[in-house]
């Protein structure tokens, strides 16, 4: 199969942008053709006729596939919030072309079985990549080491406590230093749970809303405390879903230092406070929590000088039932990959990142972390995600694709989609027919 | 005025002329309790659920005798704390209430904003007597309303309000209400129980117990809980008497006619001394008898307030 990408605006962050024609042949990306001024067609590509499949891009922006490096998608054993094929069906609509699957599943993924069981769902559903990330402590426990060796063959691009923080430092010492020598990324959780114990962000709205906090430095305490350890053992470490200023800070300047030491933050702590929880909104409830202006401003500054390199959406669906309750009762977490894209184009529309920065951090910068291959030169897998940047709808968290409802993004008013997604050469998500 | 009003969730949702009405109410059928029979049947037929999902004595029994007073049907359920240890969820509780057609639900819960999510999803009014660290709008009110009675208003008068401002909803109540009918509120305690930003709900922290009391026309005090020492909130209850505690030394500083006041039940010896708590400023059981005829007040407004109130 063939597919020529005419006359769009194509952006591979740090390589090349302008209007192009993408070609791609037997999965990978044969060629970039760019066009000349008031050019419309381009010179004939590699095509030899048979079963080619033209895709008119004017208008659009056409870029190497989305990643996603923070995904829950529950299966195995939470099938009732979201399956592997629900949620690679709400990714592939977001325009990913891969996300990293969380081991918080049930079983925990801390096994040869349980990544090969997603590995395996996830290649029936032949449409987004699914990389699995194991655990960093058997069970998910903090006592022992996972097998990070069978992980890493069975086919896990990282490991992570991610939701149970490692909270003793002897342990991710040794989870760094090991996972060195096995070839494994470290994904840290950062939360110190003897100051965390709340369930919103510390400060005027929690005094006034009586809800116990989480102070800012729960998270940013052990930002710095993986950040010791990642210079100690010289070992790379990331660190997931920032949402404090003094994160941000302190990932800065460990980067001045040429520590090894990257990061992500979703859309929520960009486009999102603590207000939104104000009526005891569970769909804003997360961990961790939803953060001041002040935060939300640095985190956005942390993106846009690279402190933070990627954004992840952490995406967390949840059954109705399971938010639906009192607000301290009420699950942590919202669904994010439909949404992302969108939001992420909001920064841009306001200046604060070009969208160059934009799409490197949702798809290079993630992809070069779990060590994976990204971008549109000749020979890379196809993986490619075409967008309509002027798009303008209301989002419907009824109508999405994930099982999950959980989105304080629910009828707001978005610009920009996903029009087709494209893996290894074979288009996943068409927008013109779902709708 | 007329009230308009479904539900009591929040003194922060109330006007000062609602307030103001409520207290009217409340002083006009405060006398029913003075009578040898103390009944009056403007609530007949109408049914009450105390819905209680936290352990509560004292307010249980004032909602329940202000119903009984009204002649309301009332009954009490006491649930597990957590309704998801049951098996079932708030929201299909209180379904199943509601299904049964009482006309007011009073409702305690340890979870802030639990009264707020049924009041979104269900018709009947709802009463919030106590959610978590969040709000207790009756106690604020019964304790406004002792001031007012005692003082003659509250307009420009300075209240302490001095404990674990951070763990309680009656000070939060009471900050809110007393700023909003025009007197200041002071707060002290130990840091590690004044919560960020209380200042922005119209409290000023003192520095000092001692400050806070200095020409103070009212004192709250809260009731110190012994599991809060697990915590690291204080070292030990002798310390906190010592240093936090109200002791005869220090009134001192208040104003000659100042009240002192506590939610309950007490810790003698503890936040406050016995010969304060027994002493000439104390009103705390004029909160008490106080909080009924408030109570009975915002039955008879949620309840259809435009009827004539029988109380003969």
């Amino acid at each position: 199969m063939q597919i020529q990408i005419k006359g769009g605006r194509v952006l591979d962050p740090g390589v090349f942008d302008g209007p192009a024609d993408v070609w791609i042949k037997d999965g990978v990306v044969a060629q970039v053709v760019p066009l000349v001024a008031d050019d419309q067609t381009a010179p004939a590509g590699p095509t030899d006729g048979s079963g080619e499949r033209i895709i008119d891009a004017r208008g659009m922006l056409v870029v190497p596939g989305l990643v996603d490096m923070h995904v829950h998608l529950r299966e195995p054993g939470q099938e009732y919030k979201e399956t592997i094929d629900t949620g690679t069906r709400a990714a592939a609509a977001g325009g990913f072309t891969s996300v990293c699957c969380m081991p918080n599943t049930s079983p925990v993924n801390d096994s040869t079985s349980v990544t090969r069981y997603i590995l395996e769902q996830a290649a029936r559903c032949r449409r987004t990549r699914v990389y699995p990330v194991g655990a960093v402590s058997a069970g998910l426990c903090g006592e022992q080491l996972a097998e990070f060796g069978d992980l890493k063959a069975a086919g896990a691009v990282a490991v992570t406590d991610d939701g149970k923080p490692v909270s003793d430092a002897q342990l991710m010492r040794r989870a760094m230093e090991y996972a060195r020598g096995i070839g494994l990324q470290v994904i840290s959780h950062c939360e110190d749970l003897s100051l965390s114990g709340g369930v919103m962000n510390e400060g005027v709205v929690s005094t006034r809303m009586g809800l116990p906090g989480i102070p800012n430095a729960a998270e940013s305490v052990m930002v710095m405390r993986d950040i010791a350890l990642s210079e100690l053992t010289g070992t790379p470490v990331h660190i997931a879903h920032v949402s404090t200023r003094e994160s941000v800070s302190a990932i800065r300047a460990a980067k001045a230092r040429n520590t090894q030491v990257t990061a992500e933050t979703a859309p929520h702590y960009f486009t999102l406070t603590e207000e939104a929880v104000k009526s005891y909104d569970t769909r804003a409830k997360m961990n961790p929590p939803l953060r001041t202006s002040v935060d939300r401003e640095a985190v956005i500054a942390g993106l846009a000088d690279g402190t933070i390199d990627a954004i992840a959406t952490d995406h967390a669906p949840h059954a109705r039932v399971e938010k639906d309750l009192e607000f301290d009762l009420a699950a942590n977490g919202i669904t994010g990959l439909e949404t992302s894209l969108a939001l992420g184009l909001r920064l841009v529309e306001a200046g604060a990142l070009s969208l160059e920065q934009l799409i490197g951090r949702m798809s290079k910068n993630p992809a070069a972390i779990i060590d994976k291959p990204c971008g549109l030169s000749a020979g890379q897998p196809a993986d490619v995600t075409i967008i309509d940047p002027e798009a303008r709808y209301t989002y419907r968290a009824s109508q999405g694709r994930s099982k999950g409802r959980n989105t304080p993004f629910d009828g707001w008013d978005l610009k920009g989609r996903t029009v087709y997604t494209i893996v290894d050469g074979a288009i996943v998500f068409d927008l013109s027919e779902e709708i | 005025m007329q009230w308009t009003k479904k539900d009591i969730l929040d003194i922060e949702l109330l006007s000062p002329a609602e307030i103001e009405l409520i207290f009217e109410t409340a002083f006009g059928l405060k006398e029913i309790s003075e009578r040898p029979i103390k009944k009056v049947p403007t609530l007949r037929g109408q049914t009450i659920v105390l819905f209680f999902m936290e352990p509560s004595t004292r307010t249980r029994v004032s909602f329940d005798i202000a119903a009984k007073r009204l002649s309301a049907d009332s009954l009490a359920i006491a649930a597990a704390s957590s309704s998801i240890v049951k098996g079932e969820t708030l929201l299909d509780t209180a379904s199943n209430l509601q299904a049964m057609k009482p006309d007011i639900i009073v409702m305690r819960h340890s979870s802030a904003g639990a009264p707020h999510l049924l009041a979104r999803t269900l018709d009947v009014s709802i009463i919030n007597a106590g959610d978590g660290m969040h709000a207790h709008p009756t106690q604020a009110l019964l304790d406004m309303m002792t001031v007012k009675e005692k003082k003659g208003g509250l307009e420009g008068l300075n209240v302490a309000i001095i404990g674990d401002i951070s763990h309680s909803r009656v000070a939060r109540s009471n900050i809110v209400g007393f700023t909003k009918m025009g007197a200041s509120v002071r707060v002290a305690g130990p840091p590690t129980m004044i919560p960020p930003g209380i200042e922005h709900l119209g409290a000023q922290v003192a520095s000092s117990v001692d400050e806070a009391l200095t020409d103070a026309d009212a004192v709250i005090m809260l009731r110190i809980q012994k599991e809060r020492m697990r915590r690291f909130l204080f070292p030990t209850e002798r310390e906190y008497a010592r240093q936090y505690g109200l002791n005869e030394q220090r009134l001192g500083r208040i104003k000659p006619d100042a009240l002192i006041m506590h939610p309950g039940p007490l810790n003698r010896g503890v936040e406050i001394s016995s010969e304060v708590a027994d002493g000439p400023f104390s009103v705390i059981l004029d909160q008490v008898t106080n909080g009924v005829a408030l109570r009975m007040a915002l039955f008879y407004l949620l309840a259809g307030g435009s009827r004539d109130a029988d109380t003969d």
